[in-house]
């Protein structure tokens, strides 16, 4: 593998049944560069961030994630690799019988040999920066759709790791709030030098937080490159996509 | 474990009286008949004991138990918190199956007691109101024909039916996938097939341990 990758794809495979969801994926993602996959509905998003962290294993092709092969390990040295990637979920998956405080310390108090005074701190530390300090002691149900999305990227933060994979950030959420939660993506790169993958529909949050964009379509990457040269570029899907979203963007 | 014994245990109570009571009153008129009337408690406590105090409440506790377990795994899937559990190196199946089949496993043989014991409970108010039975009359014949070995392999055997409602539940929950209503169905498949399960393995033991210990009545 190239020295600079973080994460690498090398022709990506991936079949449920008949169905032929990611036909041939390559992607490069260097350090401390965000790049973002565009795509429809359906076309195989969520699966391919999925086989980045091992929960989806691919049919053929290779991953590699720091330098290790996630198609290859398990059990225990994927666990190993997984603490050092974050994973925003497109439904935010907090744990509903937990406050926001215990969905931050049920990670932090599994993995890292912190006092409780020291969890504590980091965990109001984190809530301050998603701005969200007063909802300490709330229920996931009693949060809005956004509120909802702002803790679980508190979570996924939390543990400090070195990636993050975020699977659509934004979607649902009002346009104060996308510029919100994309800051904060944006401010995690530039301080903690992260290195990210996101899925989204949104052209407001990929104008954002992209360095480069990715648009999938059939189970490949049909085009590369920044925002920009993707929005040109001379493909009917690409069109659509873009026809329909800026209106919704603006 | 808190979850599967307290709330369960008001609904196994009224089941053992339900089972209880209404045994007595049905067996009652048959035995007279025979002129067998003084045989009632060893009836009782050997029917009760041995099948349908395991049985019902086995069956009772995989209805509110397989379709809760069912419904909350089932609906953590959908809701990728099993995957966010996964991705952060929590091991789910661990946290969340093994924990929950264990205390199935605890607590269908202590509920079965409790049923049993409630059961036997109201089979003798029955006869107390029907014939003026004496207490130590009925638990001295209540006893005479249960062996120790009855007691202890039908109760335990329901620790096998809570390994079942376990497995079955959280295994169908696990493999959801689609939205509420999938969920839904896991929540009924959980019931139905951990009910149908239970059934089918309690003649499979009972038959083993008429090989193992012989028959109760012999
Ligand atoms: N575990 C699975 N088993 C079977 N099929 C699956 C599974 N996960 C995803 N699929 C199928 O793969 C296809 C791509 O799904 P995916 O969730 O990746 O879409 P997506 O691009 O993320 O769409 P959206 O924007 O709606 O989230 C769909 O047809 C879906 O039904
Ligand atoms: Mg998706």
């Amino acid at each position: 593998m190239t020295e600079q990758s973080i994460i690498q794809l090398r022709d990506l495979k991936k079949a449920f049944g008949a169905i032929e969801v990611l036909k041939g994926i390559n992607l490069d993602v260097p350090n401390n560069h965000c790049a973002v996959v565009m795509g429809g509905s359906g076309s195989g998003k969520s699966v391919l961030i999925k086989n980045i962290v091992g929960l989806l294993k691919p049919d053929s092709g290779s991953i590699s994630v720091l330098g290790k092969r996630v198609d290859l390990i398990q059990g225990d040295e994927l666990d190993q690799l997984r603490l050092s990637i974050g994973y925003l979920f497109q439904s935010g998956a907090l744990f509903d019988s937990m406050t926001v405080s215990e969905n931050l310390m049920f990670f932090l108090e599994r993995h890292l040999n912190l006092s409780p005074k020291e969890a504590n701190d980091k965990i109001m530390q984190t809530l301050e920066w998603v701005e969200l300090p007063e909802k300490l002691n709330d229920y996931p149900a009693d949060l809005s759709g956004g509120q909802k999305k702002r803790i679980a990227l508190a979570r996924a933060v939390i543990m400090e790791p070195k990636i993050l994979l975020y699977d659509e950030p934004t979607t649902g959420l009002d346009p104060v709030s996308v510029r919100m939660v994309s800051d904060l993506i944006v401010r995690l790169q530039a301080e903690r030098g992260i290195t990210s993958v996101a899925i989204t529909h949104d052209l407001l949050c990929a104008e954002i937080i992209a360095d480069s964009v990715h648009f999938l379509q059939d189970g490949q990457f049909v085009a590369s490159g920044s925002l920009e040269e993707i929005s040109r570029f001379d493909h009917p899907a690409i069109a659509t996509f873009f026809g329909n979203e800026t209106s919704h963007a603006s | 474990m808190d979850e599967v014994g307290s709330k369960s245990f008001i609904l196994t109570s009224i089941t053992g009286l339900a089972i209880g009571v209404v045994l007595a009153m049905q067996s009652r008129g048959t035995l007279i008949r025979f002129g067998a009337e003084a045989v009632l408690p060893n009836m009782l406590a050997l029917s009760v004991v041995k099948e349908i105090g395991p049985v019902f409440t086995s069956l009772v506790l995989a209805g509110r138990l397989g379709a809760g377990i069912g419904a909350e795994i089932g609906s953590m899937r959908v809701t990728e918190q099993i995957d966010a559990l996964e991705v952060a190196a929590l091991k789910p199946f661990h946290f969340l199956v093994i924990t929950r089949v264990l205390a199935c496993i605890i607590m269908f043989p202590i509920l079965t007691l409790w049923t049993d014991t409630i059961a036997l409970t109201g089979g003798y108010m029955e006869s107390y109101l029907a014939s003026g039975m004496d207490y130590r009359i009925f638990i001295a014949t209540a006893f005479e024909s249960l062996r120790f070995s009855d007691i202890l392999v039908d109760t335990l055997k329901t620790g096998f039916f809570g390994f079942i409602v376990g497995i079955v539940s959280c295994y169908l929950g696990f493999t959801v996938r689609g939205g509420t209503r999938e969920v839904g169905q896991a929540a009924m498949r959980a019931v139905v097939g951990s009910s149908l399960l239970i059934l089918l393995s309690d003649v499979i033991i009972v038959r083993i341990s008429m090989l193992l210990f012989g028959d109760a009545g012999s």
